[in-house]
């Protein structure tokens, strides 16, 4: 099986998307689905109408900084996004992505990217090709083990089909 | 190429992942030694997770659990929330459980739970506090949280150092809440977005244990996920008469030739009292700039403000003081440990002379769950870590963040005041 995962659109964004942005506080206490649907409106109001499962965000600096809320990388899962490659990410943030299924990558050259570009991401390789221009961009990559829990949709979903296949929890070392 | 050293949350790394040794940027997985666990962010997170895969917890003994939030109960949500919390511990046979003993931020090292060199994870963002005894512990969400109650493990992106040095003895009146609101008004929130920050220099050499919790507690401030002091006497004379073992600190220092990211240099003999304006710790600057702003409460409480060394900076303060008319000074020890070190050594008694109104030990009005909360348009000055809009009551309610010092001798005058004058020269701690 190829580790590349199918190609997507880029929506691009700038440096400091918080979240806030991601999981706008006054939507916090409703129902999901609502906080998911206003995701990012107050730099794209179409973003969360527009965007279509596979596709990827492009971002600056510190994508996802702010407070620990899950909710911000679970609203862009949940609106179908793929990836997200950015220069750099809040910490917490880029846990919580790649805990509950969202690739995130760290890309130093997301600049280059333009909106609507189409991109192919392989995170066990560490490049993402822009299928638009036919330029590569390294990205870091994502260790084997760490890739099995992001495909597998998450840190619980992972360790779920562990569990029903009868392994262990801990790999030998 | 020679090799350089390791960096301490390197070295902490290396060890937890079973490996010789970690580069910044590498992802490993990790053997957790202990795991936090509060009220609000604990049990009732991550119980409903557990269910789904059936499953309890790898290893009871290294679970302690905290209740501080929601404590004492003031409606039935709380007191259902609380009652959970018991029942969960009881049902996994966690045996270390603090119910209602104060903030999980000061019990846990106060309890004698962390030795140099461990690799912790903490529910809760202010984590990076257990970095002030060499441990690498960081903040941890919900699902995160399941996994390691599951597996034991975790995974980490080993980060880069950034290293903030203190030189110099601070000013009588100044203390670590005041250098680390600098550091947030200097570096900014984000200002170690995926790194760990290390203090060191002859500063924080110097300061006891709690003022050093100070600067690993804020360094949630800088975004940092861990505020990390290496461990010297002053960790191991805690840690001892907190009944813990300091284990083997020497092992647990970075090497001098370690790269580090950065290295920024601070004098302390020359900082002013701090005050940062809502709503944000970075807005922060000298006392000069807002003194005078009435206020209509003066809080000293949290994680961050209210250890028995921050009581004495207030008791400093108001000895032979009232707080002013139509201010209010609320003080929530951060601990029972606490209330009960300053009702024996005078200063609760100093404390409440003047006037000020004891409450239960607990997160209270930090974060606004807890009583002494704030109405539109109150101003308070507060001893917490963080004054984001409406975390402390209402919208427009404005939090000014200081040290003890300050928040004393402000409930002294009714308005944001220099401390200063309030203390004998040389009187500082
Ligand atoms: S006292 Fe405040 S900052 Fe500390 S743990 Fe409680 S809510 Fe968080």
């Amino acid at each position: 099986m190829s580790s590349e995962q199918a190609p997507g659109r880029a929506w691009v964004f700038g440096d400091d998307v918080n979240t806030d942005l991601l999981a706008p506080g006054a939507y916090m206490k409703g129902p999901f689905e609502m906080l998911a649907s206003h995701c990012l409106e107050a730099v794209d109001p179409m973003f969360a109408q527009q965007v279509q499962a596979g596709d990827m965000i492009v971002a600056g600096e510190n994508f996802g900084i702010g407070s620990s809320r899950e909710q911000a990388a679970q609203a862009l899962k949940h609106l179908g996004v793929s990836a997200v490659l950015a220069r750099s990410f809040g910490g917490i943030f880029f846990r919580n992505a790649l805990n509950l299924g969202l690739v995130a990558l760290t890309c130093p050259d997301s600049g280059r990217i333009r909106a609507g570009d189409r991109l192919a991401v392989d995170a066990a390789v560490g490049a993402v090709d822009n299928l638009s221009t036919g330029e590569r961009y390294p990205c870091n990559r994502l260790p084997p083990k760490l890739l099995d829990m992001v495909r597998d949709g998450g840190l619980i979903a992972h360790l779920e089909k562990r569990q029903s296949n009868g392994k262990p929890d801990q790999d030998e070392r | 190429m020679t090799a350089m050293g390791a960096t301490l949350v390197e070295k902490i790394i290396a060890r937890a992942a079973g490996v010789d040794r970690v580069t910044p940027g590498d992802i490993v997985t990790c053997r957790v030694d202990l795991a936090m666990m509060h009220d609000s962010g604990g049990p009732r997170r991550v119980q409903p997770l557990l269910e789904r895969l059936g499953r309890g917890i790898w290893d009871p003994e290294r679970v302690v659990v905290i209740s501080d939030h929601y404590v004492p109960a003031v409606d039935a949500e709380s007191a259902a929330i609380l009652d959970g919390t018991r029942k969960w511990v009881a049902r996994h046979g966690v045996r270390h459980f603090h119910d209602m003993q104060g903030i999980c931020h000061v019990v846990l090292p106060e309890r004698g739970h962390l030795r140099p060199g461990m690799f912790v994870v903490g529910g809760d963002s202010h984590s990076p506090t257990g970095g002030a005894f060499g441990c690498f512990m960081f903040g941890i969400g919900a699902t995160d949280m399941a996994g390691v109650l599951i597996t034991g493990e975790t995974w980490v992106t080993v980060p880069d150092t950034i290293r903030l040095d203190w030189d110099g003895a601070l000013p009588a009146g100044v203390c670590a809440k005041d250098m680390m609101l600098h550091l947030c008004a200097r570096l900014g929130m984000g200002g170690a977005a995926q790194q760990v920050v290390q203090y060191g220099g002859n500063t924080v050499d110097a300061l006891p244990m709690q003022e050093r919790m100070t600067l690993s507690n804020m360094a949630a401030e800088l975004g940092a996920q861990c505020g990390l002091i290496e461990a010297d006497e002053t960790t191991v004379d805690y840690i001892r008469s907190a009944g813990g073992d300091p284990g083997d600190p020497v092992a647990w220092r970075g090497d001098d030739d370690a790269a580090v990211m950065a290295r920024h240099r601070f004098d302390a003999s020359t900082l002013a009292p701090q005050v940062a304006a809502p709503h944000s710790p970075a807005n922060a600057g000298d006392v000069a700039v807002h003194e005078g702003t009435p206020v209509h409460q003066a809080y000293i409480g949290a994680c961050t403000g209210a250890k028995l060394e921050d009581l004495r900076m207030a008791a400093a303060v108001l000895s032979g003081q009232r707080v002013a008319k139509g201010t209010r000074l609320l003080l929530a020890p951060a601990s029972t440990r606490t209330t009960l070190a300053a009702a024996q050594d005078g200063t609760l008694a100093t404390l409440i002379e003047a006037g000020a109104i004891l409450m239960p030990s607990g997160c209270g009005a930090c974060a606004g769950y807890g009583a002494g909360v704030l109405t539109e348009d109150e101003v308070c000055i507060s001893s917490t870590a963080r004054n984001f809009r409406g975390r402390m009551g209402a919208a427009s309610s404005q939090v000014f963040l200081a040290s003890p010092y300050t928040v004393a001798a402000s409930a002294v005058t009714g308005r944001i005041t220099d401390p200063r004058g309030f203390l004998e020269p040389g009187a500082g701690v």
